[in-house]
């Protein structure tokens, strides 16, 4: 075509003209820490692996787990779950059932027999004392790292706590055995039946580089209670334990639970289960104050347990107790009143928590003990070069996310030691607050809901009680993920950039901004659903 | 376990894209092999809303027809940040005539594609509201009158922007122009005037009239897809914030393309043949305030002493709407 | 084929011949006749491959034929006086894309007043547009000119007006010799757009230029209509070979050979003026006349040739600058810049004034003797315009000048103030 002069114009010719010298700010890309990892203590890359999953990519997304966490069938049951309470999802409709794919996602591992390699050998060896969740973590990510592992166990059985404490209808054992199994089988020697007595005598014995000690604190606490002692008073962590080992548990008449923690819910339930005719909670501060789980609560609840809240039982009598009634002064904290009451009881069970026996210790250089718990610097070290110690032994929120947590950072730390190194702490990005998403984008999406076994059926055995999502369901709940301060490739930016200048560069490769274009408008800023983009001057 | 059908998607239809949908159900502005029919270098202010309008209404009609699109363009914003000697952004046959012509330019080029025997080539005339509402209405009619076979576009910023932010019978009451002070008993622009054109066109009962919103493109999307699939007249009026006239921070164009329309001051409808035949439910709504208080022209209504009157006004046209629409779901 | 016609018909036939793609309209007298006939052709389907467009104006009939011109369609309309006003700014943009339209303009006078008769004030009103602007003398040129124009406009990608005077050619009956298709179609080749929007090779047209480059757009529109310039006689030529008559070309000299007085006019008017100048020449007067075919471009030398020997230039123009005097004089005066020649604006036949051969004798009789104003108004009725000149000395009041002028040859009833 002759084209006359200036008037008509051979089409796109405008890419010579670089606009984005007109910028004063830039958008770039970033990753910004979802609330969900950030709470996770087991340091779980939560976003991660919803965004595998959400794609049917379920493998990979356990093993995005994986990396951080060897127990996702384990976790998926009886991890507490704070991330969905730190869900910036929470405030749109509900949190996303993160807890309930981590099942599924742990479930199907142990369907499909999905396996860890060890890592290649280093030819150090570690030496870990106590089978629970920390010991059973640290001994896991050492043994990917390469390092040999002996985890010395005092009891018959590897699990901790949550084999010996938590209820078969919270934990099915097949799946706590699993998971354990799959570390064995990753070289992992664990020694039942090995109670360590004198740290030092059993490190000069095994002959090892380094040692975690996770021994948890399995001693129930007891309480001086006046008492004519017709009732018998019993340790919950005992029975616990006693109902584990499949013996018999004094759980008939009425059972009376002194204590408003988790440890007394699962006494109470299984209680219940075991045929008892009453199953009281007494506790001596307000419902609300409970550090029980909401849901085990409601779940105690719905199974037929009973509460009574601002009482302190005073006296142990002939198959009554006495309680005391209290009162919340104004600060909140319980006083008592003086009224009292009866209670009638067959047993009485004290759930008021555990101490740790850190007898083992004592004769170990440099290593302090105060208030029960060893001293550990923020990397779990001990004072002494080369042990280190976490889980319910230090201080820290006792609990098993917690302790395998405390397992990985104590494994990390050990291999940066056995390699002669120094851990260089990630700089931790910024966290995805929800002033910096755009939630419109997210279709309204409620909650799936876990099935739940009938309180009927639940009472009459020790069967789970929070069922499995199915795949639809998991699928469901990964797709409510917001994927917040991570890019989901929801081409946001893409369209709404008013200059093309973002350039698309496929399926799992995200963007890049065309600055030669780009104006700094910022749209794409405030358009991005998750928050993965910042802004920054431009130096002028 | 039974085999089910997924059809939650995290996203679901509001984002641009969804990694996890079939490319085929995706928004054309996802694909990578979209047209960028206004392409980069353009020279519109920065977050300009028409220039997006225009890419994302521009792209959908070449994805309909298969790229065999031509477009003529009224004088405004569009056309001269667009195409300044020597370059042009677009990268379609284009071609602008005058201020008030665009309608009918489009007539000829659709009667040229006509008798040339080449009808799969569709036409799309577009222009500002001015180009639109104001010097090219009688143009406009008079494709509509005579049911032309083209697709008009409206990209409503609410003012003469290419010349300084003047009023247009698209302005809204109370917003301030460079022609309608903030000054006097009645500041801004006066209660009572303007028009809405896309009831103009319903009433010359052409195939399709459609409005949009910047911020809805899934919406706008399927409104051009649709009209493309039409033979006549047809009207796409859609709302495209102007940063620099209306004051507001060049960011938030979509954020105000997304509250004009959840306060309901702006429906989103389509209608055939006269009737309204679909419309959009507002998904969250909101008081006018939250819309109005991020622009500098209702600056004035917000000072120490809230135009609570005037404000009121305003929602009360938002309400009329929702009433008249039906913009409410389930209450309509 | 010779045919006895009215000059609306003989030009809407010479249009359908040049096989127009678009044709678009909107009804404005003297030029109603033209576009009734194109749209009866369409509609009865002699006229095929042709979209016929009834537009609700003219500006919108000169964009509908930007657009279907730009899309590569063989466009033509027609118009006149306030028609032309009304679609100006378009008209300018058609020239300025360099859109090959070919437009009938039915020459009319503009007001207000309102008057529908001939003049040329609607088509010189156009003269900077950029278009070319063609005048014909009678029905058979008018006809003539128009197949002439396609060829020209489609040549040189630029819009041609043919201009003919409103009912004294538009609406009379004349003989004509109409062409045959094939020699239409010999003479003028299918269009081949210079630029066109298509998306087999997309373009834009219509950008927006700055001081950087405008001048020279615009020195190149003007030297299209130099290249012009050359084309006209060059056409008109090849027109002669095939249809075996003399139309269009520059310029029209008549009896100039060694004529001492040379009148120069535009259109029908010629007619009169060649019988006047065979008259006066019978009577021993050296005086010969031109006739100005192409307007714009303007045929300044030819005009200059023309002229150059004689002693006086006499120009009669249906047209009036306001405040000026002559139009086509001014022009006219350009080509004889340097020439010591004497030079008369007669302005003549305003608002479809009868030019009668009689005041064009006395009128060249008292040029002959150099006894004629520079500005002549002709046959102006001095008892009605002193009248009012005299009262708006005395009294100074606003209103009407036409109200008045009628109230004063007593046409109008409402009393005066
Ligand atoms: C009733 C109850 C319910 C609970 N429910 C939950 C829950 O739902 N979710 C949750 O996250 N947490 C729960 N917890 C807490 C959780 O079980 C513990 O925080 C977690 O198990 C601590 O892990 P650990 O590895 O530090 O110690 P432990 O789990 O206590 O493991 C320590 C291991 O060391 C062994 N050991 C001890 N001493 C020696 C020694 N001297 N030599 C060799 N081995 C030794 C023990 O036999 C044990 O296997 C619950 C606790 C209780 C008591
Ligand atoms: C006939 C005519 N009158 C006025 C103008 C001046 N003019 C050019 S663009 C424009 C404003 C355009 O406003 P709008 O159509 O709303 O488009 P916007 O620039 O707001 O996108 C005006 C008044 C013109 N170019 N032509
Ligand atoms: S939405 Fe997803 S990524 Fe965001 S906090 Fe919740 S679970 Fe984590
Ligand atoms: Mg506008």
């Amino acid at each position: 075509m002759e084209k006359p002069f200036a008037i008509t114009l051979d089409v796109g010719s405008s890419l010579a003209n670089k606009t984005g010298s007109w910028r004063t700010h830039r958008p770039v890309y970033v990753d910004r820490l979802p609330p969900c990892n950030n709470q996770c203590p087991a340091g779980e890359n939560v976003q991660a692996w919803l965004y595998l999953a959400e794609e049917g990519r379920y493998e990979e997304a356990w093993r995005k787990i994986m990396e951080e966490n060897p127990f996702p069938a384990i976790m998926g049951r009886v991890c507490y779950h704070t991330c969905e309470t730190a869900c910036n999802r929470g405030a749109l409709d509900e949190a996303v059932g993160i807890n309930g794919v981590e099942r599924f996602l742990g479930d199907q591992a142990i369907k499909y027999q999905w396996r860890v390699e060890a890592g290649a050998p280093t030819g150090k060896r570690v030496l870990v004392v106590g089978a629970g969740p920390a010991g059973l973590s640290c001994a896991y990510h050492l043994a990917r790292r390469g390092h040999a592992v002996t985890v010395l166990e005092g009891s018959d059985k590897a699990g901790g706590m949550v084999r010996y404490s938590i209820p078969k209808y919270r934990m099915p054992r097949e799946k706590l055995n699993a998971e354990i199994r799959r570390i064995v089988d990753m070289g992992v020697e664990i020694r039942l039946n090995s109670p360590v007595e004198d740290l030092c005598a059993a490190i000069a014995h095994h002959g090892c580089d380094a040692t975690f000690v996770a021994v948890g604190a399995q001693r129930g606490r007891h309480l001086q209670l006046p008492s004519t002692a017709r009732v018998p008073v019993l340790d919950a962590v005992q029975i616990l334990r006693d109902l584990e080992r499949e013996e018999a548990v004094p759980l008939r008449g009425r059972v009376i639970v002194y204590g408003g923690g988790n440890t007394a819910f699962d006494v109470a339930r299984s209680a219940v289960r075991l045929g008892a005719i009453e199953s009281l909670v007494v506790y001596r501060r307000t419902r609300e104050k409970m550090p029980a789980h909401r849901s085990e609560i409601r779940e105690a609840l719905e199974e037929g347990v009973t509460l009574r809240c601002l009482s302190t039982i005073t006296h142990v009598g002939d198959g009554v107790l006495t309680a005391e009634r209290m009162e919340l002064d104004a600060k909140g904290q319980p006083q008592s009143t003086g009224e009292t009451e009866t209670i009638v009881a067959t047993t009485l069970v004290l759930a008021l928590g555990q101490d740790a026996d850190l007898g083992l210790l004592s004769g170990v250089p440099g290593v302090r003990v105060a208030d029960g718990l060893v001293e550990v610097d923020r990397n779990l070290a001990t004072g002494a070069v080369g042990i280190w110690a976490g889980g319910d032994i230090v201080p820290a929120d006792r609990n098993a996310t917690v302790a395998i947590g405390h397992g990985k950072k104590a494994a990390r730390q050990i291999d940066a030691f056995l390699r002669g190194e120094v851990l260089r702490r990630p700089v931790k990005h910024e966290l995805a607050s929800a002033d910096k998403m755009n939630t419109w984008y997210y279709s309204d999406a409620p909650r799936a809901i876990r099935p739940i076994l009938e309180a009927v059926r639940r009472t009459s055995g020790f069967a789970e009680v929070v069922g499995d999502y199915d795949e639809g369901t998991a699928l469901y709940e990964a797709r409510r993920c917001m994927s917040c301060g991570n890019c989901f490739e929801c081409d946001n930016c893409y369209g709404v950039c008013p200059d093309n200048a973002v350039i698309k560069l496929g399926p799992g490769k995200r963007f890049e901004f065309n600055y030669d274009y780009c104006k700094g408008c910022g749209v794409c800023i405030s358009e991005c659903p998750c928050g993965a983009i910042a802004r920054i001057p431009e130096a002028i | 376990m039974e085999p089910q059908i997924i059809k939650f998607y995290q996203t679901g239809s509001f984002a641009v894209g969804n990694r996890l949908l079939d490319d085929s159900q995706r928004s054309v502005q996802a694909d990578m092999r979209r047209s960028n029919s206004l392409n980069s270098g353009h020279r519109a202010c920065q977050g300009c809303g028409e220039a997006l309008g225009a890419r994302y209404a521009i792209d959908a009609a070449m994805q309909a027809t298969k790229n065999q699109l031509i477009a003529v363009n009224a004088t405004g914003c569009l056309e001269v940040f667009s195409t300044p000697y020597p370059e042009t952004s677009w990268q379609l046959p284009w071609i602008h005539s005058l201020f008030g012509n665009a309608a009918a330019v489009a007539t000829g080029v659709a009667a040229a594609m006509r008798v040339k025997g080449r009808e799969e080539v569709r036409v799309i005339a577009q222009g500002g509201d001015g180009g639109t509402t104001d010097i090219g209405f009688g143009c406009l009619s008079g494709m509509f009158e005579r049911n032309d076979d083209v697709l008009y576009i409206c990209y409503d910023n609410e003012g003469y922007m290419n010349t300084g932010v003047q009023r247009s019978s698209a302005t809204p009451p109370a917003a301030r122009t460079s022609t309608t002070a903030t000054l006097g008993a009645d500041p801004g622009n006066v209660f009572g005037q303007g028009k809405f054109v896309p009831a103009i066109a319903m009433a010359h009962e052409i195939p399709y009239v459609a409005t949009a919103s910047v911020a809805y493109l899934r919406d706008l999307e399927a409104k051009v897809h649709r009209a493309m699939s039409l033979r006549g007249a047809r009207y796409l009026h859609i709302f495209v914030p102007c940063p620099l006239g209306w004051g507001a921070a060049s960011e938030d164009t979509i954020r105000l393309a997304r509250l004009v329309v959840e306060t309901g001051l702006f429906p989103l409808f389509e209608a055939e043949h006269g009737e309204v035949t679909g419309r959009y439910h507002i998904r969250n709504r909101v008081p006018v305030e939250e819309y109005l208080k991020l622009q500098k022209r209702y600056a004035h209504l917000f000072g120490k002493r809230p135009a609570v009157d005037t404000i009121g006004r305003i929602q009360a046209m938002a309400d009329r709407n929702i009433r008249r629409y039906g913009l409410l779901g389930e209450e309509a | 084929m010779l045919k006895q016609t009215e000059g609306s018909h003989a030009v809407a036939e010479a249009v359908a011949l040049c096989r127009p793609e678009v044709i678009c309209a909107y009804p404005i007298s003297p030029q109603t006749h033209i576009v009734e006939a194109l749209g009866e052709m369409v509609k009865g389907g002699d006229l095929a491959r042709c979209e016929f467009i009834n537009v609700e104006s003219e500006f919108a009939a000169m964009s509908v034929a930007i657009g279907a011109s730009a899309a590569g369609a063989r466009t033509y309309t027609a118009t006149a006086s306030q028609g032309l006003l009304f679609m100006a700014e378009a008209v300018y943009n058609a020239a300025g894309l360099g859109l090959p339209i070919v437009m009938t303009d039915a020459n009319r006078a503009i007001g207000a007043p309102i008057n529908i008769w001939n003049d040329h004030s609607d088509a010189l009103s156009m003269r900077d547009s950029g278009w070319i602007q063609l005048f014909a003398e009678t029905n058979q040129e008018a006809l003539d000119l128009h197949i002439i124009a396609f060829r020209l406009a489609e040549e040189l990608s630029l819009p041609v007006m043919v201009c003919m005077d409103g009912f004294i050619l538009t609406h009379a009956y004349e003989r004509v010799d109409m062409p045959a298709q094939a020699q239409v179609d010999r003479y003028l080749p299918a269009y081949e757009p210079r630029q066109v929007l298509d998306p087999r090779d997309p373009v834009s047209i219509g950008a927006m230029v700055g001081p950087e480059a405008f001048s020279e757009v615009r020195y190149l529109a003007h030297a299209k209509q130099l290249q012009a310039l050359d084309r006209i006689p060059v056409l008109a030529a090849e027109f002669a070979a095939i249809f075996g008559r003399e139309s269009g070309g520059l310029v029209h000299p008549y009896r100039t050979e060694d004529a001492e007085t040379i009148v120069v006019a535009m259109g029908s008017v010629m007619g009169t003026i060649k019988d006047v100048v065979d008259e006066m020449r019978a009577g021993g007067a050296a005086i010969g006349a031109l006739g100005i075919c192409s307007y714009r471009p303007a045929p300044l030398a030819a005009i200059r040739a023309a002229v150059e020997g004689a002693k006086r230039v006499v120009v009669v123009e249906k047209s009036l600058a306001v405040g000026l005097g002559g139009i086509l004089a001014t022009d006219v005066r350009m080509a004889m810049s340097g020439l010591h020649l004497h030079g008369y604006t007669v302005i003549a036949g305003l608002g479809g004034r009868p030019i009668l051969k009689s005041s064009l004798h006395r009128l060249f009789e008292r040029a002959g003797r150099d006894d004629l104003e520079h500005v002549t108004f002709l046959d102006l009725n001095w008892d009605v315009v002193n009248r009012v000149l005299d009262r708006e000395r005395a009294v100074r009041r606003s209103g009407s000048i036409a109200e008045n002028v009628l109230r004063d040859v007593g046409v109008t009833s409402t009393p005066g103030v």
